[in-house]
């Protein structure tokens, strides 16, 4: 199980200017808004791939059914 | 010498992904998808007058993994179109939304909400080809 503070916590340590707004009702099913300067000049599948590379192989879709996500420049 | 059986996978997977203009890898089916992620991101390209492939990655747990190996995405859905990953289930609702899906896929139509994503009632306007099976 991991909470809305954690994931939170693990994206805003993980990229430079993050700041994440995370939800979930379950602790299983996320969903989050990620604005960070680092998505600058990004297509919108690197800028997920940004936030999805802070987590270990089979973490999504595991523990962490889903994260769904929005990510955003400042 | 003999091609490692998951080698030979993912030759197929890249293959599928190259054959086909516009691919989808999805739990389950457009008709009967078995994930909400999937089910609405088959709904927003049912409802495109675009034709699309569709790969149900359920039966055997390595299409996923090599798939994600290959793609350098964790997650299902994934689309590509020409080859390129154009996202996941976010992403695509995302550009569903702003219409740059259907430009993506030169194809009319698009923008404003995306559809819901329900059983479709009737025979689904598409051509599925699983190439993986």
């Amino acid at each position: 199980m991991a909470t809305a503070a954690e994931v939170k916590q693990r994206i805003e340590g993980g990229i430079e200017g993050a700041s994440a707004d995370v939800r979930s009702d379950d602790d299983v099913h996320f969903s989050a808004r990620v604005t960070s300067p680092a998505f600058d000049g990004l297509s919108l599948v690197e800028q997920h791939r940004l936030v999805y590379s802070l987590f270990e192989e089979g973490e999504l879709g595991g523990e962490i059914h889903a994260l769904s996500l929005t990510t955003e420049t400042p | 010498m003999t091609e490692q059986p998951e080698q030979n996978l993912r030759d197929q997977i890249a293959a599928a992904i190259r054959d086909n203009d516009v691919i989808l890898f999805m739990k389950g089916t457009p008709e009967q998808p078995m994930c909400g992620f999937s089910a609405r991101t088959s709904a927003a390209l049912q409802s495109l007058p675009v034709e699309f492939a569709a790969v149900d990655v359920l039966p055997d747990p390595r299409i996923r993994q090599e798939l994600s190996s290959l793609s350098n995405w964790p997650t299902i859905p994934q689309l590509f179109v020409r080859g390129e990953l154009v996202g996941g289930a976010d992403i695509v609702a995302e550009m569903y939304e702003s219409g740059q899906l259907a430009e993506v896929l030169g194809v009319e139509g698009g923008g404003g909400p995306a559809p819901a994503a329900e059983e479709p009632s009737g025979p689904a306007p598409i051509q599925i080809e699983n190439r993986l099976s």
